[in-house]
């Protein structure tokens, strides 16, 4: 066999050792033009105005564990506020005695929510986990059964209330919104209308409107001496509010199913609902995975608004303790706090969609 | 061969037509696609539908599985009457195979869960049974080492050859196929059509949109000819290539074999 190529194309030629490495990357990526390398300054002398003082406030001069006058005494950040209160900011007014119980709720409800993250897992029995597990949760909030104290569910309050009303709003509000937008597309006009509807008005008005009516306007509607608690109102209203957006996105998927799909699975002679289980479902709702994830991290933080009807969520209970005279002024650091809780959840969430879209990613 | 052949014969005397089609209306809005279709087609029997694009021939076999709803006239499937009744729809696509033009895998499911998916769920036969049955079939269109790979991974041949094997799995009575070579890349046509002359010589029941003129010569026992919404002319294969009698056909037939 006779060589067709010179040598030098066999040998891997090593690209200059001006384009690779870390000063190859610096001058591509900040020093590739005046322009740029004029920004890059700037930003550098930005940064340095700015991160060592904050780096100095929240961890240097800061104070973990004292109490406030220690506190007014620092130029410091005070994160002592959240050491000082934690227990009332996550719990509320959960009584102080039982609230191992709660945070052996929540407990539970991490775990099942961990061990759901793998797909492998989800199998009937992990329903019955979850069946399990919720009614466990409620004896556990609730008490008044095996010697556990009842407590009222106006006394919880904190991170076990915003996680119950957005994981219950999140999970409801999803097959809801589903339904809806099938719904939508329904060839009976009754159902499409009605359906029609429901999307169009409650989109229509925020979710504070809906919170309001469901406290107040709602009491009215109802026969003397009935009552419905408080939270299970709230958390009606953000299950309806949610459903409707994720009902149009859904909707977006599924217009995006070609007809061929249809007639395929029709040909074989699945029915509409095998049809819609089987074939256009998987395969619309993992197209709108992004967009239905936005809706549910919005909705997420939307729990917040509860404030506004009186109930003792995560935002309330810290907010309540800034009134109290001791802790007045430190605000940031606790807002701080409650955020880096909130982006938790929000980051776990997205960062969970993106997994997923890979998992479920059939192209190679 | 020649048993299969005397078998076909039997079936054709015994009892006639699988499926019959008498004086068929078919409308879109306004325009009238088939105008009055007459049809029979006996069991094992093999007819190649070819006209120009608009004549109403993907439209007549959609209507036998009712992806198409006719609104005059008659159509009956293996003794069944095609009406609104949505119990006898699914019976009968049950047991008529489509193949379509774009394939329209299931894109999100492997092959052998593509091909396993009607027995499980329409015929309610157990998952391994099934998925034997379908490892059987993708063997006979000569894919079976795909079996666990989705159908993006595949080649278009490769997809069409599936699709059929997924009608297959059914046990249809009767295989419609809609233009299933016009979407395929030259050289794919073939193992396609190799595929189909096989299921010929099995002396499965098939209505072919096509036009694969060689095909239609070497397995079909009709070939018609539509326009307008009708069927024109129809004939054995060797009359209709050598002698056509209507000039529409003549002019068609000289454009499409040069």
């Amino acid at each position: 066999m006779e060589k067709t190529y010179p040598d030098a194309y066999m040998e891997s030629l090593k690209p200059p050792v001006t384009s690779i490495g870390v000063i190859g990357w610096i001058r591509f990526n900040l020093f590739n033009g005046a322009f740029n390398s004029i920004l890059t300054i700037i930003t550098l002398l930005l940064l340095w105005k700015t991160v060592p003082p904050v780096f100095k406030w929240a961890f240097i001069d800061s104070v973990w564990f004292a109490d406030s006058s220690a506190c007014r005494g620092s130029d410091g950040a005070c994160w002592s506020i959240i050491s000082a209160n934690f227990r009332f900011i996550i719990f509320g007014f959960f009584p102080y005695e039982s609230q191992w119980r709660p945070l052996l709720a929540m407990t539970l409800l991490f775990g099942l929510l961990f061990y759901s993250k793998d797909r492998n897992h989800w199998k009937k029995s992990l329903g019955y986990a979850w069946i399990i597990g919720l009614i466990a949760m409620g004896m556990f909030m609730r008490g008044g059964i095996f010697g556990l104290a009842p407590v009222e569910s106006a006394k919880w309050g904190g991170l076990p209330l915003t996680l119950l009303l957005s994981v219950f709003g999140l999970t409801a509000a999803y097959p809801l919104g589903v339904i809806l937008a099938l719904g939508r597309q329904s060839k009976l006009p009754a159902l499409k209308l009605l359906c029609v509807l429901y999307i169009e008005l409650i989109r229509g008005v925020p979710l504070i409107s809906l919170l309001f009516m469901s406290s107040v306007i709602f009491p009215l509607l109802l026969p003397e001496g009935v009552t419905i608690n408080n939270i299970l109102r709230a958390q009606t209203a953000i299950i309806l509010f949610t459903a409707a957006y994720i009902a149009e996105v859904v909707r977006g998927g599924l217009q995006g199913m070609s007809l061929g799909q249809y007639e395929a699975a029709e040909s074989i002679g699945l029915n509409y609902y095998l049809t819609m289980r089987l074939i256009i479902l998987p395969q619309a709702l993992k197209i709108v995975i992004p967009p239905t994830v936005s809706i549910l991290i919005s909705a997420f933080k939307d729990t917040s608004l509860v404030v506004i009807i009186s109930l003792w969520d995560l935002l309330k209970t810290s907010k309540s303790i800034l009134s109290n005279p001791e802790w007045m002024g430190f605000s940031r650091e606790l807002y701080i706090f409650i955020a880096i809780l909130y982006f938790l959840g929000c980051f776990s969430m997205s960062n969970y969609s993106r997994k997923l879209e890979k998992e479920l990613s059939t192209e190679n | 061969m020649n048993q299969e052949s005397s078998e076909r014969t039997n079936n054709q005397t015994e009892n006639g037509s699988m499926i019959e089609i008498i004086d068929m209306h078919k409308w879109f809005g306004e325009f009238h696609v088939l105008q009055g279709i007459n049809l029979t087609v006996h069991k094992g029997e093999r007819i190649v539908i070819c006209g120009p694009s608009g004549s109403g021939k993907s439209t007549l076999i959609r209507c036998i599985n009712r992806l198409e709803e006719h609104q005059q006239g008659k159509i009956v499937v293996d003794g069944i009457e095609l009406t609104n009744n949505i119990k006898n729809i699914e019976k009968i696509r049950a047991e008529v195979g489509m193949v379509f033009q774009h394939f329209n895998l299931f894109p999100h499911l492997t092959i052998v869960e593509n091909l396993s998916l009607g027995p499980i769920w329409v015929r309610k036969v157990p998952r391994a049974e099934a998925e034997e049955n379908a490892m059987y079939y993708l063997d006979k269109v000569h894919i079976a080492e795909q079996a666990r790979k989705f159908p993006g991974q595949l080649s278009g041949g490769q997809q069409q050859r599936v699709a059929i094997a997924r009608s297959l799995c059914m046990n249809p009575k009767v295989m419609l196929f809609d233009e299933p070579t016009s979407a395929l890349d030259p050289e794919m046509i073939k193992e396609v059509l190799d595929v189909m002359i096989e299921l010929a010589k099995e002396g499965m029941t098939m209505i072919v949109v096509s036009h694969e003129m060689g095909f239609a010569k070497s397995v079909a026992h009709r070939v018609m000819f539509m326009d307008f919404g009708r069927i024109v002319e129809e004939n054995t294969p060797e009359q209709f290539f050598e002698n056509p009698q209507h000039d529409r056909t003549k002019l068609f037939l000289s454009q499409i074999l040069h």
